[in-house]
This record gives C-alpha cells, structure tokens and sequence, in this order.
C-alpha cells in the first residue's frame, strides 16, 4: 500500500510527473555565440539573433547537443541519432521571436529510467518519457517600475534540456528523491550544475488524484517551481486541493498554476484560452540534426562514472554499507575526496571520519566540499596517524579539531603539542597503579561486583595520561591490576 | 472550413492583431476566398507521402561552442522604442 | 554613348582603362534618382553621399589596380536587405524607424566588391506581393507604358521598386529577392533579365525574412552576362546561416557563354494553362524554336502538381510568415503604439504598423497551424510540396532545363486585378513551383506584348545548376534580340 491522502470519500492516490528544465553548461548559448554563463550586465550577452532582430538566424552549438546526449546516456535513455527543431509559437515580453525554437515532434533524446532510494531503503524506478533541446526565454521583471515591466535577455537564447518523467511518482517524497536524483546525474556528467535558487533548474509539476485502481484524472500543472521543497509541499498541496474539488461534486479543470509558497497553496495563473495553442511546424531556419552513431559512442565512453555505479563500486571495493556508500557519493566532489583518502588506507574508517567529524567541521565552518575545512592530504594522514597507532582514536578528535582552526598537518600538531600515544606499558602500569592506590573504595566496591566502575578506572587512568594512553592496553593493565 | 466571423476574433487574438468589426466582415470574406481557393489540395492523394520542408535536403553543421557574440547591449538597445537603463520596456506585465 | 547606356560588364571594362571614373557614373545615377524616383517610387531611401563616398572608394581600388566586375557600379538594393547605419524598412510602417546595426551577407558581399548603393528600393510589404501596391510608402510605377496610353502600370512585385529602377535606369543593376516569384515576374514585367538561384545558395543571413524555406536572394539587371557578374560576388556559403548550402560557386559569367548545343529542354505539357493569352503561347513557341534553331532538343514532359502549386505556396508561405513576423511587436525595434497593457500594446502596434496584405497572410498563416486545421492545411501542403520536387526531380532526369512563361500576362494597371487577394496570386502561377521545388529559375525578356509591353520568357534548371538556366537565358537572350526601352528612364 502506497502513499495515500484521506479524503472524506477514501483513500486517495497522488499520480505525478515532472518536467524538469535545467540550463546546458556551455560557453555560448544554443542558437548564438553570446555567452551563457549565468550573470552578467544587463543586455550584455546578447547578440542580434537571440534578440530576435530582422534577418537574424539560428545556427546551432555543438557542445549542447553533447550535453543533452551525455544527459540521456546518463538516464539510460534512447539517444535519437535523427531529431529536430520546431517552433513553438507565443508572445510575451520575454520571448523576442514570438516563438521559442524547442523539438516537439522528434526529440533528441527518447526513453529512459531513473532509479530513486526512498528513506525506508525501497528502490523505485521512475521512467523518463524524453529530453529535448529548447531555447530559454529571456526575464522580465515586473517591480522595477511603477508603470512598466523591464526585461533583460541575457538569458535568452541558453540551452535548456527539458527531462520528461512518466507521470511514475506517488507521492511527495517520491518527487524529491527524483528530483534530487535527476540533479545529481547532472552534475555527475557536468551537464547543469541543478542550481535551483538561481534558476539553472527548474520544474513544472504535473499533478492529478484517483481513487486507487481509476485510470487518470484531469491534471494540473504547477509551474516554475524552484527547489526541492517546494515541489515536495507543492505535490502535497495540489493534490489535497484537487481532493477536495472532487470530493465536493466538482470537476478538477485542467489549468495551470503556481505554487505560493508563502501560503503553502497552488493558484491559477492568469489563464489564457489560446495559450495552449503553440502552432508547432519544423523550423525552416534549420535542417534535421542527424547525429553518427560513432559520435555518440565516443560520448558514451568518455562518461564519468555516475552515481548508482559509483555507489556500488564503493560497497565493493571499500567494503562500506549501501548507505554510507549513499551518502559519500551525493556529490561526485565528495566521492572524489573519499576516494583520495581512502586509497591505500582503513576505507572504513575513511568513511566515518568524513560522513561525522568531517562533514560536522564543514557545516558549521560554512566551508564547501570545493573549499574543504581539512585537505584530503591532511586527512589521509590524521587516518595513517591512528592505523598506525602514534594517536589514539579520542586524541585524533582533538588534533582534527586543531586542523580545522588552524589549517597546520596533523603531524606538525601531534609534535607540537606532544600528543604522541602511550604505548610504553611500564608507563601505564604506573598510571593504573596510582589511580586503584587513589580509589581505594572504589576498587573495593568493584571487587564486591559493581562491574560498571571498570569504565571509571579507565576514565581515570586516561585522564591522568593527558587522553594519551593506548585505550587497549589500558584496559589490559586495568584489568590486569584488578585481578 | 468557412471561417466564422468568430473564428476570425479569435485567429487576430492569437496573431495580436486588434481588429475592428468593419474589418472583421471584410477579412472574413478575403480569408474564406483563400480558403476557398486551397481546398483543390484536397483532391491529391498523398498517402505515404513524407512532408517536405527546404529545397537541399542536408543534415545540420554543428558550431564550435565559443563565445563570438554580445557585449553590445548599447546596439541591442538602441532602437528600443522605450527603454529603462539597459532593459527594454514594456506596459507592466500583471502574472 | 550615354553612361546610361553601359551594361555592368561594359562599365566594368570602360572603369578599368579609366575612360570613366566610379564617382562620374554614381554621380551621373544620383542625378537619375533625383530627377525620377518623385514619380516612379522606385526608392524608399535613397543615399546619394554615400554612393558618392563609396564610388570615391572604388575609384582607388581602381587606381590602385585592385578593382573587380563590380567596383564602383551603382546598385539599388531592395529595402528587404538590413543595411547597417541606413534604414530598413521592409517597405513597412512597422519598420519605419528601424535602422540597422548590421549588415545582411549579400549586400555585404557587394559592398566588398566594390559596389555602390544608391538607395533602398521599394517592394511589397514584407516581400509579398506581386505588384508593389501593397508597400507601406506609396506604389511603384513601371517605367513602361502601353503603346498610346499613359495609364500607370505596375512594376510587378514584389521587388518592384528594384526591377523600376534598374529599367529606367535609376541603377546599373539591384538585388531582389524571390519567394515566389518575386524576382522573375517583375523581371518579366519590366524587360529586365531577373534569376532565383536553387535555395541555399545565397545567404538569407540579414535579409528580412517573409518565408523561411523559399526565401532566396538574387540579382535583377539589364541582361544575362550582367546577372551572373551580380550572382557571382552575392552567392557562397556562410556559416552564420544554417540553410546555406557548403557549395564552390561557378564562374556563371562563363556558363552564360557556353551554348545550349546538345542541351535536352523540356517543354511541360501541364503550363500550357486554360485561357493562356494567345500571344504568351506563341512567344513560349517562339523560345522553343530559337533553342532548336541553336541546337537544344525539345523534350516534352509533364509536371502533374503543376496547378497544385499556388495553393501550396500560399498554405507554407503564410504559415511561416505568420511566425517570421511574430517578432514585430514594438518591444525590442519599430514603431510602437501604446496600450493599456502590454497586449493592447502588441495589438495595437502591430494593427497599425502591418498593412492588409499583411495582416491577410499572417492570419491565413495563423489559421492552418493552429490546433485542428494543422494536418489538414499546412502538412498536407507540405506533402504536395514533396510531390512537386518530384515532379521535377523526375523531369531532370530526362531534360536539363526546362522553358515556361515567367508570367500570365504583361504588366497590367495600377488598380486592376483588385477584385480579391487570389486574382492578384493567380500571377505567380508560373513561377511558383520552382520555388517550392527549391530549383534554380530565372526570366529573360523575350519579346513585347501587343500594347508594347515586355513579356519574358523562364528559364528552369536543376538544383545548384544555374550554369546550365545561365547558358539557356543567354541563348534565348541572344535569339530574341530585345532592345525595347520604356518610355520613363534616364537618357
């Protein structure tokens, strides 16, 4: 039994897809050699054709055709060697065309999937129905001005992949472990850096509601939302909405809308009849985009590793759990450190060090795994320092905390401060000795079977060693003098 | 088929064409005679047909993906009929 | 001998051993332009300092030993072309105070020639039209007239303003465009040689568009050997469109010269249309035997979509004019007409800059894309589309030109064939499909009408061979002997 939503007539099941938009990482944009990179003076990077002047033509980027392949290779997707370019007729203030060059009838990309890890550990595989190449539109910006909009069209013109899932998903947190997912994959391939905030990702969310074992119902789309959250409290809150509709005799409309997130709640846009009708017809300005197979192959070869294969590999070769493996490999940067730290030492203890100690120093330093609090060198050796004993695992703490102050190598602060272990059992005889002489009652309620002031003795003997003491052979030489 | 003057409103709303009800009656039979005249296309069987679209039917040359362009926002705007520093603008936009 | 009496080839040779100077011949052509273009129209804009200053440019090249066939010849180029730093207008009020910060590949290629640009010439807006009344500035009259009859005539469209100027001898030569016959037929209306090179092979890069899949540039001029020097410097491949064809560029100066001795001409049975005028039936006679007499062998061969053809052209051409023209809104350049919000706004400006014939097509062009009528109009005219270049595809293989009528009839009145939009499309009857078929096609003056009237003859040939509709033009050209002047022109 799947997720589902009480109405006051039953069970409800959410049905969802979601049309991802996410901007092509490339130099220039799709259609002009205007730069897209994200940021820039107003107006500053656009050339004639992506402002739509008399006598402008399109003529297309190699590199982003790249990108949309190496993205459906990395959906296990279909990769279409004939697509091409139609046009999808509009106005607004964002589109200088009138139309946006995008692919409707054959696309670049075809069908794949994409497998999503739910919190209880459940694998669910959510279909992709295809990725096309489109143009994006230009902002407008509608509270600069008392009396006008203003619009900027540095955006204009970027390549953006639009990433078809098949209305697979069922629930909220379904929504967001896709999303996440797709937004991994792509910054695993390096294809779109999944930016929500600053828009280089976006979703429309197709939502509906039935009553378990219905066909569909009608469906609604939410557009433009922009993060992962929101489209997770979107889904939740359109669906209750349509419920509601529903429950009350009502006929859901199919429409569009927008998630509030200040109100928590969807509202319709302003709704144009004839905003459905786009006009498709093939792009004259251009010919079909017939790719080589060997092409594509030469993509598919030089594709890094991406995350599913990676997390297993780490499971094999590093010999961690499925979940650990998880969270080293949510980032391909993250993987990469692990991996430097983790060649040729405790991989296991590689992994604890980063996903605790590690992971905490760079929260709450605000730093980034590309500005990291510790280097992988550094770490790699703070780990050689315990697996080959010169520290002990408590003292390890203090020295990484050390590092992430004040930047030095683990070795240089073990020396500086003396924090070398204790090994020489002669030495620790004596501590063990001081403390039972110290404790004399103690020791005699331990002896009369209060098993639990063991730990306390320790606790005892490593404090007067300064957390140096080998832990092992203290509690050897604990025990020892016990008797 | 025959175009209502309807359906003549509704084809200027989609081109963005204001059209007063004089024009309406007018374009209405102009378009109809169009109309009218292309329905002889109906008479051609093209059944396994495959739509033509260019002249030279050729696959696409792909471009090298450097930057050749912009950083000319003064050209790009300077035949704006109304602009606001270095954005365009237009009566607000109500979302 | 007047300096308006040189053909381009002849001032070409006559600049080159300096019996004349490229500012003597501009200045002598503004002075034409000055004294006509008042009542002819044939410009919109016209730039007599700039011609001057670049004719100034070209006598120093000359001077310097660097000159080519076009220094210092003075062009009018049609107002379709952007021109960087003059106005372009598309013969539109949307466009009235649009001027351009660049400049189209084709007038570019002629500048870098050496050529000089007298002004922007007058067309249909939009390039659609088949007569120049439809431009936002006013008609064009053709410098012909009936035999005893001052009645104005048109030029024919929709490079009117280009075919005007060239045939009164406002301009040496001009760059047309043709979309469905809009080179040809105004060439044929006004004695001029006119030719539509095969799509893709010249640049569409600058020029404004009307119809994306038929739009081609291509030069109009007094005679064969003068269009293929202008073809010559405006055709080649350029990256920055994508329908240009990556394909080396003949010497058509020389194809023109070749004969047609051996050159297998098909006659299309389907052309020979109900109630053809008795005298463009015998002048397409006449064309078919002075091929014969230089020793082409006349084919006969059928082309069945021939009638299908205007239908077809004015299902695609509007469909992507509907779109093409979509970026006329009054945001980014143009005219703009405030509104209460912004689609007021789009509305109004847009009411207000298009004029009927305009507005006609982009609403035709809207209806058959829109949702329900799309497979019924606009793809099925697109299947007929494919069936006419078969058509041809077909014929080519058993003949390597063919000869038509360019046009139904002689230049006819200002004011005539108005009754409604398809009279005036019936004109393009003949020129229609080569274009659709993406082929070479080009019109040669051929003979006068009863009234005295220029009636031309087209010319077919298969895609990229303009060598082959070069080397027949120029043998019915020569066969012909056409020497008839209009009664307006600079002397």
């Amino acid at each position: 039994m799947g997720y589902m939503l009480e109405g006051s007539t039953g069970a409800w099941e959410i049905v969802c897809g979601l049309e991802v938009h996410a901007q092509v990482i490339s130099e220039s944009k799709l259609f002009s050699g205007a730069s897209a990179t994200y940021g820039g003076a107003p107006n500053a990077q656009v050339s004639f054709v992506d402002a739509g002047f008399p006598g402008m033509l399109p003529v297309i980027n190699r590199e982003c055709v790249a990108q949309a392949v190496r993205t459906g290779l990395g959906l296990k997707a279909q990769i279409n060697l004939f697509s091409r370019f139609d046009r999808k007729n509009y106005f607004y203030a964002d589109l200088p065309n009138g139309y946006q060059i995008s692919q409707f009838a054959h696309p670049v990309v075809g069908t794949g999937d994409v497998e999503i890890e739910l919190q209880d550990g459940t694998i669910k595989h959510i279909g992709i129905t295809r990725l096309h190449l489109e143009q994006d539109a230009g902002k407008s910006m509608h509270d600069q001005h008392p009396s006008k909009s203003v619009i900027d069209l540095n955006r204009a013109g970027v390549a953006l992949m639009e990433i078809v899932s098949e209305p697979d998903i069922r629930s909220p947190e379904e929504a967001g472990a896709y999303l996440r997912k797709i937004r991994q994959i792509l910054r695993y391939l390096g294809t779109c850096d999944g930016n929500m905030e600053e828009g280089s990702m976006r979703a429309d969310v197709n939502v509906s509601v039935r009553k378990p074992g219905e066909d569909f119902r009608t469906r609604c789309e939410i557009k433009n939302v922009n993060s992962v959250r929101f489209v997770m409290h979107a889904v939740e809150a359109e669906a209750r909405r349509q419920i509601e509709v529903w429950e009350s005799g009502e006929e859901v409309r199919q429409e569009t809308r927008l998630y509030d997130p200040s109100r928590g709640e969807t509202r319709s846009m302003r709704s144009k009849e004839d905003a459905h009708d786009y006009r498709y017809f093939p792009e004259p300005d251009l010919l079909p985009l017939v790719l080589e197979e060997s092409w594509v192959e030469g993509l598919k070869a030089a594709l890094p590793e991406l995350p599913d294969e990676k997390r297993r590999r780490f499971c094999e070769e590093y010999g961690i759990t499925f979940y650990d493996a998880g969270v080293l490999v949510a980032e391909q940067a993250i993987a990469d450190f692990y991996e430097s730290v983790a060649k040729g030492r405790d991989s296991r203890l590689a992994a604890n060090w980063i996903s605790g100690d590690f992971f905490a120093a760079m929260n709450r330093t605000g730093g980034s795994i590309e500005n990291p609090p510790v280097s992988a060198t550094d770490l790699g050796a703070l780990i050689d320092l315990i697996t080959d004993k010169t520290i002990n695992g408590r003292i390890a703490k203090d020295v990484f905390e050390e590092m992430v102050e004040t930047g030095k190598a683990p070795g240089a602060i073990v020396e500086e401060k003396g924090l070398r272990q204790v090994t020489d059992t002669g030495a620790i005889d004596a501590a063990v000795a001081a403390v039972l002489a110290a404790n004399p009652d103690k020791v005699a309620e331990y002896k009369s079977g209060k098993d639990k002031l063991f730990g306390f003795f320790v606790g005892q003997v490593m404090k007067a060693m300064a957390g140096k003491g080998n832990p092992a052979l203290v509690n050897e030489a604990v025990k020892a003098q016990l008797g | 088929m025959s175009l209502t003057s309807e359906a003549v409103r509704r084809i200027a709303k989609l081109a963005r064409i204001r059209v007063d009800d004089a024009e309406i009656a007018v374009l209405q039979t102009e378009l109809n005679a169009i109309l009218g005249y292309v329905e002889q296309l109906n008479e051609v069987d093209v059944e396994g047909v495959e739509p033509l679209s260019g002249g030279a039917q050729m696959a696409m040359r792909l471009r090298e993906d450097v930057v050749t362009d912009g950083e000319i926002a003064e050209q790009i705007l300077a035949n704006a009929p109304d602009r606001s520093g270095n954005f365009f603008a237009v009566p607000k936009v109500v979302e | 001998m007047s300096l308006f009496d040189l053909t381009i080839a002849g001032a070409g040779a006559a600049l080159a051993k300096r019996e004349i100077s490229a500012v003597e011949l501009t200045a002598a052509y503004n002075g034409a332009v000055a004294a006509l273009n008042p009542r002819l129209n044939a410009y919109i804009t016209t730039t007599p300092e700039l011609a001057l200053a670049q004719a100034k440019a070209a006598d120093a090249r000359i001077a310097a030993g660097e000159a080519g066939p076009l220094t210092g010849i003075p062009l009018a180029i049609k107002d379709l072309f952007c021109t960087a730093g003059v106005r372009t207008t598309a013969a539109s009020k949307i466009l009235e105070p649009f001027v351009p910060p660049y400049e189209s590949t084709v007038s570019g290629k002629l500048l870098e020639a050496g050529a000089v640009m007298l002004g922007k010439a007058n067309l249909d807006e939009f390039a659609m039209g088949s007569s120049n009344i439809t431009s936002g500035y006013g008609a064009v009259e053709n410098p012909w007239k009936r035999e005893g009859s001052d009645a104005k005539l048109v030029p024919g469209g929709s490079s009117g303003g280009s075919a005007a100027a060239v045939a009164a001898r406002m301009a040496m030569g001009a760059t047309g465009t043709d979309t469905g016959g809009s080179i040809r037929q105004p060439a044929s209306f006004t004695g001029l040689a006119g030719i539509k090179p095969t799509y893709g092979r010249c640049s569409r890069f600058g020029i404004i568009a009307f119809a994306s899949s038929l739009d081609q540039a291509g030069p109009m001029a007094r005679n064969v050997e003068d269009c293929a020097i202008l073809l010559q410097a405006m055709a080649g491949f350029d990256t920055k469109d994508s329908t240009s064809a990556e394909r080396v560029v003949p010497d058509f100066r020389a194809a023109a010269g070749k004969g047609v001795k051996g050159m297998r001409i098909g006659i299309p049975a389907e052309y020979r249309m109900d109630g053809m005028s008795a005298e463009i039936s015998a002048l397409w006679e006449q064309g078919i035997t002075w091929l014969r007499e230089q020793g082409a062998e006349i084919v006969d061969i059928s082309l069945p979509h021939t009638k299908y053809g205007l239908p077809v052209y004015y299902i695609v051409a509007p469909a992507e004019a509907s779109s093409n023209l979509a970026r006329y809104d009054g945001v980014r350049f143009g005219a703009r007409v405030d509104g209460e919000d912004l689609i007021d706004m789009y509305e109004r400006t847009r009411a207000a800059g298009f004029g009927p014939e305009v507005k006609r097509r982009i609403m035709i062009g809207t209806y058959v894309l829109s949702a329900g009528y799309y497979d019924a109009y606009y793809l099925r005219a697109q299947k007929i589309r494919a069936l006419i270049l078969r058509d041809f595809t077909q014929a080519f293989g058993k003949v390597d030109a063919i000869l038509t009528p360019t046009a139904p009839s002689a230049a006819f009145g200002l004011g005539e064939k108005m009754d409604d939009p398809v009279t005036m499309y019936l004109n393009d009857v003949f020129t229609v499909p080569a274009s659709l078929a993406g082929v070479p096609a080009m019109s040669v003056p051929a003979g006068l009408s009863a009234e005295g009237l220029p009636l031309g003859l087209q010319v077919i040939g298969k895609h990229f061979d303009e060598e082959s509709v070069f080397a027949v033009s120029a043998a019915i050209e020569r066969a012909a002997g056409f020497s008839a002047l209009p009664a307006l022109r600079a002397k």
